[in-house]
């Protein structure tokens, strides 16, 4: 039994490894490469919405993302999202989230996000949204993001979880 | 892995299981365990509110059947669309058995979430899921009443965010309340609840 699931955890990742470039190729920028842009899907009149992705700092400083830009909304921060209990609970980082050196950052459902706040349209499923996210080290790094609905990132973001391919450093 | 190996873990495993019950019965004798289910007598209070229609809303609309409640915001980029979206599929699942069901999405931000923004936004997620919103002093009850968790998160430059219970309220036909479905919660396990409160 227990090879049996040693198997497939294998497999898994494997597979993990092929899925989780069949979106958009990595983006290097300096010593940083940024993997899996996305975005969640957003109702009509929603004005918030939550972007995902990880980010590995190959060099031997930490680095810091700070913010970023995109013409779709009016704001764009860095937050953490955490449940205490019952209790959903969103933080600011106005410090911003450190990439620490030779370390992987995700941020994902649950836990760190980009924060896109007033939002000027409703954004689609299956569009890419050209968005800039600002590092202390690395400056400013243009990234396409694919937006998911609800349900494919939940399943994506699960899959990406199951396989170990996530680190909160 | 050794077969032999194995066995001692699951007598071990009983061996846990035994000591865990006999624990939990120990405490609840005793009195000193924790509740895991909250006594609570009654939640619940009257109120006078709108719907995303602006139709009247009363505290009568969650009587007579069984009745799920969430409360939330549209300035929500997880939990919300995602709790929305979770409901709308466990109603697919459960088809024509979850029929008698009622779901209600109370804001928790009336500030800014108008009974026009509440339809767009819930209608084009699910149409299940009834949006309620009115004066804050009448939600303010809601929230005191069933014992939610809100508080007002201010941002930098005076906007502001909401941290709040993001769980779902079970509520029987009686108005009872049975129980909660947490947010990430198993799909079997909240189809489960949702199955016992249809039955109810």
């Amino acid at each position: 039994m227990f090879k049996h699931i040693a198997v497939a955890a294998l497999a898994l990742t494997f597979s993990s490894a092929v899925s989780g470039t069949a979106f958009a190729d990595d983006i290097v920028a300096g010593k940083l490469t940024i993997s899996d842009p996305l975005i969640r899907a957003t109702a009509p009149k929603a004005r918030v919405a939550g972007g995902f992705m990880t980010i590995t700092n190959h060099g031997d400083q930490a680095d810091r993302l700070i913010g970023g830009t995109a013409s779709f909304a009016g704001k764009t921060e860095i937050h953490e999202m955490a449940m205490q209990g019952e209790v959903m609970r969103m933080r600011q980082l106005a410090e911003g989230l450190e990439i620490p050196a030779g370390g992987s950052v995700s941020l994902m459902p649950g836990g760190y996000h980009i924060m896109f706040m007033k939002l000027g349209e409703q954004l689609m499923p299956g569009e890419t949204r050209k968005v800039t996210v600002t590092f202390e080290k690395a400056g400013e790094v243009a990234l396409d993001m694919n937006v998911l609905s609800v349900g494919d990132l939940k399943k994506h973001m699960e899959n990406k979880h199951m396989h170990g391919d996530h680190s909160h450093n | 892995m050794q077969l032999k190996t194995i066995r001692y873990i699951l007598w071990g495993l009983v061996g846990v299981a035994v000591l865990g019950v006999g624990g939990a019965y120990y405490l609840n004798k005793t009195g000193s365990g924790m509740n895991l289910v909250p006594m609570v007598a009654k939640l619940g209070t009257p109120f006078n509110l709108v719907d995303y229609n602006g139709e009247p809303i009363t505290e009568k609309a969650f009587e007579g059947h069984p009745t799920a409640l969430f409360f939330g915001f549209t300035n929500c980029p997880e939990v919300c669309p995602t709790t929305v979206y979770e409901i709308s599929n466990w109603l697919t699942t459960l088809g024509e058995e979850g029929e008698p069901l009622r779901v209600f999405f109370i804001s928790i931000d009336p500030e800014r979430d108008t009974p026009e923004m509440l339809s767009d936004y819930l209608k084009a997620q699910s149409e299940r899921v009834v949006g309620i919103t009115g004066p804050q002093e009448e939600i303010d009850k809601l929230v005191l009443g069933w014992r939610v968790f809100t508080r007002k998160v201010p941002l930098d430059d005076g906007d502001y965010t909401m941290d709040h219970t993001a769980s779902i309220y079970l509520v029987r036909p009686d108005g009872s309340f049975q129980g909660t479905i947490a947010y990430g919660e198993d799909t079997d396990v909240a189809i489960e609840k949702l199955r016992l409160l249809l039955k109810s």
